[in-house]
Formats: structure tokens, C-alpha cells, sequence
């Protein structure tokens, strides 16, 4: 094992075309044991929510459960959880959708204006990026209570989520590719401004847009702490914080929680397989030119 | 340009959330505005809403459990709209913090006891006095409770029930182990030795596996609620206080104190007792409950009402053990409610109105008492669960209010000994083996530190 | 609102001429550009100034005050800061972050790379199933994916313990093994996009000149280094800035498993802010341990960000 583990290492980034025989068995081994480890908390989540509580505190393995009860189901929609399978649904296409608007405009912009500011900005813009949501919650919470009256809506945790700059980022990376010139003939053809975003431009970046949309659902649905901070009143609260408050009073009732953790999982991890193809392309988008 | 857009965005987002929570009033009872109030000093005039933070005391765990007391309070105040927002000790710190400093006066009525009400909201300057409450029918409330309601001389809790935090084992391991003649189960009460006694004839049963579980009890130190249970635990293994007698300085490095945490620490070292700094008290509960565990620290009638269905077991409540076999607790609650100075007089007054119907209403206020599942703070009242169902399951928790001992939440820095007492004295004496003496000596230089803060 | 922006950019008009882009125009086309520009920024401007640069001015000047749950209190100046060096519990988080950061950051990235080496060259059904596999975790949810961790690694009821016998061992409350089981978590949320992303990009690497490369004698070592890394550059740096936006973030994590604890083991500097703030009611210090984060984060993107580009 000790020998294939130095071959692991000299041939760490290799592509393999070529490798030794030896060196492909280990791979598919570690895939394999990878692959295990990812899928079994899924696992986990899905067998767990139809075991009755004997078997959830059983002190021995129990791989399947021997007893599959709808209990923690039933307890869990003594909750309101479709509500907040709605909430978290409805903030997270909102969130998507300006955010795709505000920073496709944005990043054409950044990318292909040359105009007064532009280096301060995008330092800016690459300064505040990585800013966690943490630092600002206190004037956010105050602006949304005193100025907007947004505060326990839905948009108190959308609008913020538009306003942090990675998509505009993001989306002046992709604009970078458009070719110059195809602007230029659309300028001499007297295409004003806006009529030259909307038939050059957005075509063209499209699939970048794509990749920003599901970077900012996938991001958004998983922005516990934002709807922690924001959504006070249980009608208003998400299925990811309603399962974090089920569980912070719940404790160890690991089969309630694991029922509203399939439930917050099992919809969205259909949508990604039934559309992988458009999820993977458009995440591999993020990887144009730089 | 942009202001215009920022108006129409403004716009645009107003119109979209009235819409997303429009039609939606699933917690709101909106009085009929018929049947105008009759006594003197109701205001039968303008409509105005308050929004009451209710800590899952009890059965107060939900909405729904205020709907009859609220039916009743706008039978006399037909204008007054109640709001009831649920909160949990897990994470209600969070909630009331953001909606305190969010501004906006979100908050009108906050239902707890006084760690929070006296020492944190009226400490903070944020409460309305409730002397005329106390004036008018403060007169059958003991002296100890009228104490913690107050601050400076001010009143600025109501209270409604108080009980006693004790703990509970489970019956049938005991038993199971031969470790039922440790306890006095006439008096529910049992010494030091005896609980390490038990606690060693548990510790054999489990090896031998005539019972299966995986700790005698667990010293639970995951930070955030049941701080009460191990406190409570510490001090009387030794008959010691939390605090000095003057109250100006905590006191857990006190010889007899350090003793306790000693004889605690070597507990766990031996394996006779556990500890979890990953499990807070709920956790704790669960284990119980489970059978994971043949003891909890932090028990009372609440908590068996909600674990009761769960347990396969009789789970018998205990005060906790201590050298001379006479237990010191501490009071659960008063709970109780106070008033957020909002600056709307209209306010002000529709929020103690409903805070003298909760507390003093011949009717309802029993009602809301037993709905907390503790016992009334009005003496006046006697003994109202007299002819409960459950009488039975009762009177031992009532017995517990027997050895009511001394106070301690009200002393200056709680909130900041609180996070210690998890983080600095119980993690690094009971998972890290910390020196006791020296870990508890540093705990309370820092713990009297925040008292000035 | 937008006045700032536009501010600091008029500050800097007599420096502009060096961009070769604007050189060549007229004054007249400049200000054209500037105007077209900015008037398609509005949007995006308008949420950023609002609901970020704002709050973090505000965040600036809370931090400078004594500011509790009775509303704000005196100036006490740079007190929060000084109190901040002192306190024993940020310099544990911020050593905490740090290790989270610099260990999740790198391992996440190379191993990231590895498999979308060692998978992009596959049949397209595994190729999608292991990427699939990858991303699962990112799609089930970070709220989700800790509380089965947490009961997974449950100290009674937990099956890891079941499973390799260390009947009882508490893993997240001992602070061994705390901080070492939220990293690994991170890990298994954070790889299914780079994933992603370097197959892609492996894939639009230029066979060709590979080949070339190959028969003039370069060994494989050779052949990554000087062709296939530097055109995937690009997507290292996307990577890099996501897993750190990631590991900074990682707060449902702490939150939901371990509270900061045991012994402040777990304590990083952005939950510490959320502490501060909600557990203690200290707000004016909890702003200022949030104005030293954004800082060292700005720094922290700002020289990744330079670094990789000028790669």
C-alpha cells in the first residue's frame, strides 16, 4: 500500500492515459471508498426519517429500518413545513432572478466600459466578495426594520443576497469573452446601448447566466445564517432554519429532524439529477477565461 | 433617475411582501369590534396590536396554548389585538436581540423569569415599572418572589408560577442495579455518599449488563440552557452556595465547592459518571428518555410531561444529593411578564392590561398557571391542582418546593458567568481534567470581572 | 446613496490615462462610456451601497461605542479593539480560522483536482456519476448535511462510534477531534464544484499540443506543470476564491454542532460575532471583531486574487 501510495503522490496531477495498471485499481478504489462515504449521510437521512425512535436510539447499527414508520413525517407537518418549503423556494428564485439581472448588467458593464472608476470598483467588488454576512447583520437588521419595515419578510433575506457582489463578479469574468469587435459592428450598425445588451450581449453570455443561477439558488437555499438572523416568526422561517429550530429543541430527535432534512434535500437533489447536464455545464461555465 | 428607481424598487418590494403575507393571519385573533368594555380604564377607542415573546415555558410551547386566555382578555378588551411569537431558549437570546436593537419597538410583552426580565431587559432600561400592578394585587405574592421582580426598588416583572428545578431517576435501573436503597423515596432525597453509592452500583450493572446503558448520568456542558441543573448539582454535594452571602463575588472556588467539583471530576474519571460537552440540557433530557442514560439534572413537571410518552421507564423524581441529606434548590421562574417601554402610551396600556389579565384573573390566570404546569405565586389561590387528574404525578414536584433554597440569577454578570460556567469551569475540569482549585479560582476572577461590566 | 463610488472614481481622473483602453478616445467618448457604464451598474450599485457598504459604515461606527441591548452608549473609542487583542477567546478563533482556511482551502483544491483528473478522461456515465456523487452534498443542503453528521457522530446513539467501537467517544465534545470533524464536513460540502469545474476544464485543455509535448520527450510531471496548469489557471482561481468564500462562511457548521465549543475549540472569528452580539448582547464589540474579519478577508481575496493573475 506504502509503495502505491508514492505513486499516488509523483503522479498526483497526471492525467492517467499511460499510467500503470496498478495505479488505475487504486484510483477506482479510492473513487469507490470516496463515493461511499459522500452518499452515506444521504443514505442516513432517508432511511433515518422512516425509523421509529426505538430504532434511531439503538445502541447497535441499524442499517435499514426494520420498523419504517410515518411518524416523523406526521410530526413534522405538525409543523407548518410546506409553508416553509414554499418560503425557502420563493427566496431563493427571487434572490436568483435579480441577482442574474442586476449582475449580468453589472459585469457587461465592468467588462467592456472603459470608464472613469473602474479599477477602484472592481477592487471594491473583489474586496467585499468573500465578505461573510456575519460582519453587517446588526445595520442590516436596523435598516430593515426602521427604514424598509421588511424585517420577518422574505426580503429581508433577498435583497441582501443580490446586493453581495460575487454574481457581478462572476458575470465580468464571462463577459470578458465577448469579442470586441462583434460590439463595435453593432455600434456602426446603430445599435444603441440597450438594444445591443439585449441582442448581442445577452445571447452571448447566456450560459454564464445560467451558471450564476444556479450558483445563486444552490447559495441561497444554503444561507442558514442570513434567514436565522432575518426570519423571526415561524410562518415566515425557511425548511433549512425550521429544521435547525426543530432540531435546537428537539435535540436528539434524530427521526423528526431526519424527516425534515429529506424533505428540505429529496426535492432539490431531483431537480439536479433530473437536469444535471444543465447544472454541470452551467457550473463548469464559471471556469472561462479568467 | 435613481431615485426614482429606488422608489419604484421600494415600491415594487412593498407591494410584493403585502402580498407574500397578506391574507395570512394564522396567529392573529382579530377581536369583533362589537361589545364595547365596560370597566373604567379600558380604552373601548382605537384598535392597537400588541406582540407578546413567549418562552416555551411549560406548555406554553406554541401559539395555539394562548388562544383561550387571548378569547378572554378581548371579551374585556375587544380592541386590544394579541400576537403571540413563540421563542425557545435554544435561540430566543437571538430572536429578542435582534428585534430589541433592530428597533422599531417590536416587542411589547416578554413572558420568563427574571435572568432575563430583571437582569438583562429592566437592567437595560427597556421596561415600564409595574408598581400599580403590585400595588393592586401584589399583596398574597411571598416576599422572596416580590424581591426578584424588582429592580432598584422598581417592580418590572408580574409574576405567574414558580416551581422548584430538581432532578429524576430512572426507577427500573435502579432497581435493576440494587440502588434503590440509596434513596429516601419518602422524602426524595439521598446524601452524597448514597448518590455515589448508586452511582457505583449503576456503573457495575451496566459492566455486568443486567442494565444496558451507556453512562450513569452525563454532566452536560454543550453550553446554552439546564445551567440551573449542574449548578445546582456542584453546590449541594457539599452544601455550598453559588455565590457569597454578601452576593459580591461568585463562589465556586469556595473549599467546599472545589470538594464537590473534585469528587465530580473523579467520578468521571472512574467512569461512574459522564460528561458531554457536545449534549446541552434538552440533549441530556433525550438521553434520558432514551434509557441512554439512569439520571437527569434538569427535571420538573414540564419536562415530564413532554418526555413521559417517550419513556419506557418510570422516571422518579429526586432533589439532588447533598452531605447532610438536606437538598437546597432552585426556584424555576417565577415566570412571569413585563412591559416594553415602546414610547406608545396606547401600547403601554393595552400590554399591562393583558399582563394583570394573565397574572390576576380569578378564571384565567389559574388557567394560564396550569398551563405552565407549575404552581401560583398568589397564595390566595391554594392549592389548585387539588382536583387535577394527575394530582398524583404532581405532588412530587410540589414536595420540591419545599427545599427552595437561595436566588442567584439576579446577581450582577450572570449572563457573562453563564458562557464561563460552560467553556471555563465544567469543559476543562470535566473532559480536559483541568486542576480543579486553580480552574475554578480563574473562573471566578473572570465571572467577577463581568460583575462590573 | 451611489455618491461614493463615482467620488473616489472622480479622485482618481488624472491617473486614468495610463489604461491603454481610454487613451485613445476623446473626452467626449469617455464620457459617454462612463455614463453608459454607470447606468448599467445602477442596479447592482444600488443593492451593493444599500445592503453591504452601508451597513459595513455603520458596523465601522458601532464598533467605536459602548452599545448593549438599551440602545447606544457611550464613545469609548478604540476600546472594543484593545478589549479585542486582549481577548484570549479571538485569538483562539482567529487561530481557529485560520486552520479551517489554510487546511480546508488546499486540501480542497488538490483534491478536487486529482479526482477530476483521474475521472475526466472516463466514459461519460461514470464521469457524470462521479461528479454527481461530488455534488451531492452541496445540493442536500449545509443545514441538512450537519444535523446527520450530528447524529452520526452522536456519542450514544451516533453509528460511528458503533461502527469502529469507541463505544461513547464524544467527538464533537472533545476538542481533539472537534475541529478536525467540522473540516471534514466543510470538505464533503465544498468539493462537489471545483469538481466540476476542473473536469470542465481538464476537457478544454488542448490535446494537441499535450501529444506535442509527449513526443519531444516531456515527462508527465513536465507535461502538467508547464501545459495543462497554467491553462487551467483561470479555474484554480474560481476555485480558490469560492472555497475560501466557503470556509469562511462555514457558520450553520459551528452553529448546529458545537456552539463554538468545547473550550472554545471550534470558536472561529465569524461566529464569535454572531456570539457577541446575540449570546452576550455585546454589540458594539461584536462589531468590532466583525470590522478586523472583513478586513482580513479583504485582504485575504485581494492577494489571492493578485497572486493568481499575475501566475
Amino acid at each position: 500500500m506504502s509503495a502505491k501510495a508514492t505513486t499516488l503522490k509523483a503522479n498526483k496531477h497526471v492525467d492517467l492515459t499511460g499510467t500503470s495498471t496498478g495505479y488505475k485499481v487504486f484510483v477506482v478504489v479510492v473513487l469507490i471508498l470516496v463515493t461511499i462515504f459522500f452518499l452515506f449521510p444521504l443514505y442516513w437521512i432517508v432511511t433515518g426519517s422512516f425509523k421509529p425512535i426505538l430504532e434511531i436510539t439503538a445502541r447497535e447499527p441499524v442499517w435499514f429500518p426494520q420498523e419504517p414508520t410515518l411518524d416523523n413525517y406526521t410530526r413534522l407537518f405538525e409543523n407548518p413545513a410546506w409553508r416553509w418549503l414554499f418560503n425557502i423556494v420563493f427566496i431563493s428564485v427571487m434572490a436568483m432572478v435579480l441577482t442574474c439581472i442586476t449582475a449580468s448588467l453589472a459585469g457587461y458593464a465592468l467588462a467592456k466600459k472603459r470608464f472613469i472608476g473602474r479599477a477602484v470598483l472592481f477592487t471594491i467588488i473583489i474586496c467585499a466578495m468573500a465578505l461573510p454576512k456575519q460582519v453587517i447583520v446588526i445595520p442590516l437588521n436596523q435598516l430593515m426594520t426602521q427604514f424598509l419595515h421588511l424585517n420577518d419578510t422574505a426580503w429581508a433575506v433577498i435583497l441582501p443576497t443580490v446586493g453581495w457582489p460575487f454574481g457581478v463578479f462572476l458575470m465580468k469574468q464571462f463577459s470578458e469573452t465577448i469579442p470586441t469587435e462583434i460590439l463595435e459592428a453593432a455600434r456602426v450598425d446603430g445599435a444603441g446601448e440597450a438594444r445591443t445588451f439585449l441582442t448581442v450581449v445577452l445571447p452571448m453570455i447566456k450560459p454564464g447566466i445560467g451558471a450564476l443561477a444556479i450558483f445563486t439558488f444552490v447559495n441561497t437555499w444554503n444561507d442558514y445564517f442570513l434567514q436565522l438572523v432575518m426570519l423571526t416568526s415561524k410562518e415566515e422561517w425557511t425548511l433549512p432554519l425550521g429544521i435547525a429550530k426543530l432540531q435546537s429543541e428537539m435535540s436528539t430527535d434524530f427521526g423528526l429532524i431526519m424527516a425534515g432534512a429529506a424533505l428540505a434535500s429529496i426535492p432539490i437533489i431531483v431537480v439536479f439529477i433530473a437536469f444535471q447536464k444543465y447544472f454541470t455545464q452551467g457550473i463548469a461555465m464559471g471556469a472561462v477565461k479568467g | 433617475m435613481m431615485k426614482r428607481f429606488l422608489a419604484l424598487l421600494l415600491t415594487l418590494s412593498l407591494a410584493f411582501s403585502l402580498a407574500a403575507c397578506g391574507g395570512d393571519s394564522g396567529e392573529t385573533t382579530t377581536p369583533p369590534a362589537s361589545s364595547a368594555g365596560t370597566e373604567a380604564g379600558e380604552s373601548a377607542g382605537d384598535p392597537v396590536t400588541i406582540t407578546v415573546a413567549s418562552f416555551n415555558i411549560g406548555n406554553f410551547t406554541e401559539a395555539g396554548a394562548w388562544d383561550s386566555l387571548i378569547t378572554a382578555f378581548n371579551e374585556k378588551y375587544p380592541n386590544v389585538t394579541v400576537e403571540i411569537m413563540p421563542v425557545t431558549y435554544a435561540d430566543g437570546d437571538q430572536q429578542l436581540t435582534g428585534l430589541i436593537t433592530g428597533g422599531g419597538s417590536a416587542i411589547d410583552v416578554v413572558f420568563e423569569g427574571p435572568e432575563r426580565i430583571i437582569s438583562n431587559y429592566a437592567k437595560e432600561g427597556l421596561l415600564v415599572s409595574l408598581d400599580d400592578l403590585w400595588e393592586a394585587s401584589g399583596s398574597d405574592i411571598s416576599a422572596g418572589i416580590a424581591e426578584v421582580s424588582q429592580l432598584d426598588g422598581t417592580y418590572y416583572m408580574f409574576p405567574l408560577a414558580a416551581a422548584a428545578h430538581c432532578m429524576a431517576i430512572n426507577y427500573e435501573a435502579f432497581e435493576a442495579a440494587g440502588a434503590l436503597q440509596y434513596i429516601d423515596e419518602e422524602t426524595r432525597t439521598w446524601t452524597t455518599d448514597d448518590f455515589v453509592a448508586a452511582c457505583e452500583a449503576l456503573k457495575a450493572a451496566m459492566d455486568a449488563g443486567t442494565i444496558s446503558m451507556a453512562e450513569t448520568g452525563i454532566i452536560y456542558c454543550g453550553a446554552q440552557g439546564g445551567d440551573q441543573g449542574t449548578r445546582a448539582l456542584v453546590n449541594n454535594l457539599y452544601s455550598d452556595y453559588f455565590v457569597t452571602d454578601d452576593g459580591s463575588s461568585y463562589n465556586i472556588n469556595s473549599e467546599n465547592n472545589v470538594k464537590a467539583l473534585t469528587l465530580l471530576q473523579d467520578m468521571v474519571n472512574d467512569g461512574t459518571m459522564g460528561v458531554s460537552a457536545s449534549y446541552a440540557a434538552a440533549e441530556e433530557l433525550q438521553a434520558f428518555a432514551n434509557g441512554t442514560c439512569a439520571m437527569t439534572f434538569c427535571w420538573n413537571y414540564s419536562n415530564y410531561t413532554q418526555y413521559a410518552e417517550q419513556a419506557q421507564f418510570t422516571p422518579f423524581a429526586m432533589a439532588f444529593p447533598s452531605d447532610d441529606g438536606v437538598p437546597e434548590l432552585e426556584m424555576a421562574g417565577p415566570y412571569g411578564l413585563c412591559v416594553f417601554d415602546t414610547g406608545d402610551q396606547a401600547r403601554i396600556d393595552a400590554a399591562k392590561a393583558f399582563v394583570d389579565f394573565v397574572c390576576n384573573d380569578a378564571t384565567y390566570g389559574v388557567e394560564a398557571v396550569k398551563t405552565t404546569t407549575f404552581f401560583p405565586v398568589h397564595a390566595d389561590w391554594g392549592d389548585i391542582y387539588a382536583d387535577a387528574e394527575d394530582a398524583d404525578i404532581r405532588a412530587p414536584f410540589a414536595q420540591m418546593s419545599d427545599y427552595l433554597g437561595r436566588y442567584y440569577t439576579l446577581t450582577p454578570g450572570w449572563v457573562n458567568q453563564r458562557t464561563l460556567w460552560w467553556q471555563n469551569l465544567l469543559q476543562p475540569i470535566m473532559t480536559a481534567g483541568a486542576d480543579v482549585q486553580s480552574t475554578a479560582d480563574a473562573y471566578v476572577e473572570a465571572a467577577n470581572a463581568g460583575m462590573a461590566g | 446613496m451611489a455618491q461614493p463610488t463615482p467620488a473616489a472614481a472622480a479622485g482618481r481622473k488624472p491617473r486614468k490615462p495610463k489604461s491603454s483602453h481610454t487613451s485613445g478616445m476623446s473626452r467626449a467618448l469617455v464620457r459617454r462610456e462612463t455614463i453608459s457604464a454607470y447606468i448599467f451598474l445602477l442596479p447592482s450599485l444600488l443593492f451593493f451601497l444599500l445592503f453591504v457598504v452601508a451597513p459595513m459604515f455603520i458596523c465601522v461606527f458601532y464598533s467605536l461605542f459602548d452599545y448593549g441591548l438599551g440602545g447606544l452608549g457611550d464613545f469609548v473609542g478604540l476600546d472594543n479593539y484593545i478589549r479585542l487583542f486582549q481577548d484570549p477567546i479571538f485569538h483562539k478563533g482567529l487561530i481557529n480560522t485560520i486552520i479551517i482556511v489554510v487546511v480546508a482551502v488546499p486540501t480542497v483544491t488538490a483534491f478536487s483536482l486529482w479526482v477530476s483528473s483521474a475521472i475526466y478522461r472516463m466514459h461519460a456515465f461514470p464521469r457524470s456519476f462521479f461528479r454527481c456523487v461530488f455534488y451531492l452534498p452541496v445540493v442536500t443542503g449545509s443545514v441538512a448535511i450537519t444535523v446527520v453528521w450530528k447524529w452520526i457522530l452522536d456519542p450514544y446513539n451516533g453509528i460511528l462510534n458503533q461502527l469502529i467501537g469507541t463505544d461513547g467517544y464524544n467527538w464533537l465534545g472533545e476538542s481533539r477531534t472537534a475541529l478536525a470533524c467540522i473540516i471534514v464536513i466543510l470538505f464533503t460540502t465544498s468539493i462537489g464544484q471545483p469538481i466540476v469545474l476542473y473536469t470542465a476544464a481538464l476537457g478544454n485543455v488542448d490535446a494537441s499540443i499535450i501529444e506535442a509535448a509527449k513526443v519531444d520527450g516531456a515527462n508527465k510531471l513536465q507535461v502538467f506543470w508547464k501545459i495543462t496548469w497554467p491553462s487551467i489557471m483561470p479555474t484554480t482561481l474560481y476555485v480558490l476564491v469560492i472555497t475560501t468564500i466557503n470556509s469562511f462562511q462555514c457558520f450553520a457548521l459551528i452553529q448546529l454542532m458545537t456552539q463554538g465549543g468545547p473550550m472554545n475549540a471550534t470558536m472561529t472569528i465569524m461566529y464569535q460575532v454572531y456570539y457577541a452580539a446575540y449570546r452576550l448582547y455585546d454589540l458594539g464589540y461584536a462589531n468590532a471583531i466583525g470590522v478586523i474579519l472583513a478586513i482580513i478577508i479583504a485582504i485575504f481575496s485581494a492577494v489571492q486574487f493578485k497572486l493568481a493573475k499575475t501566475d
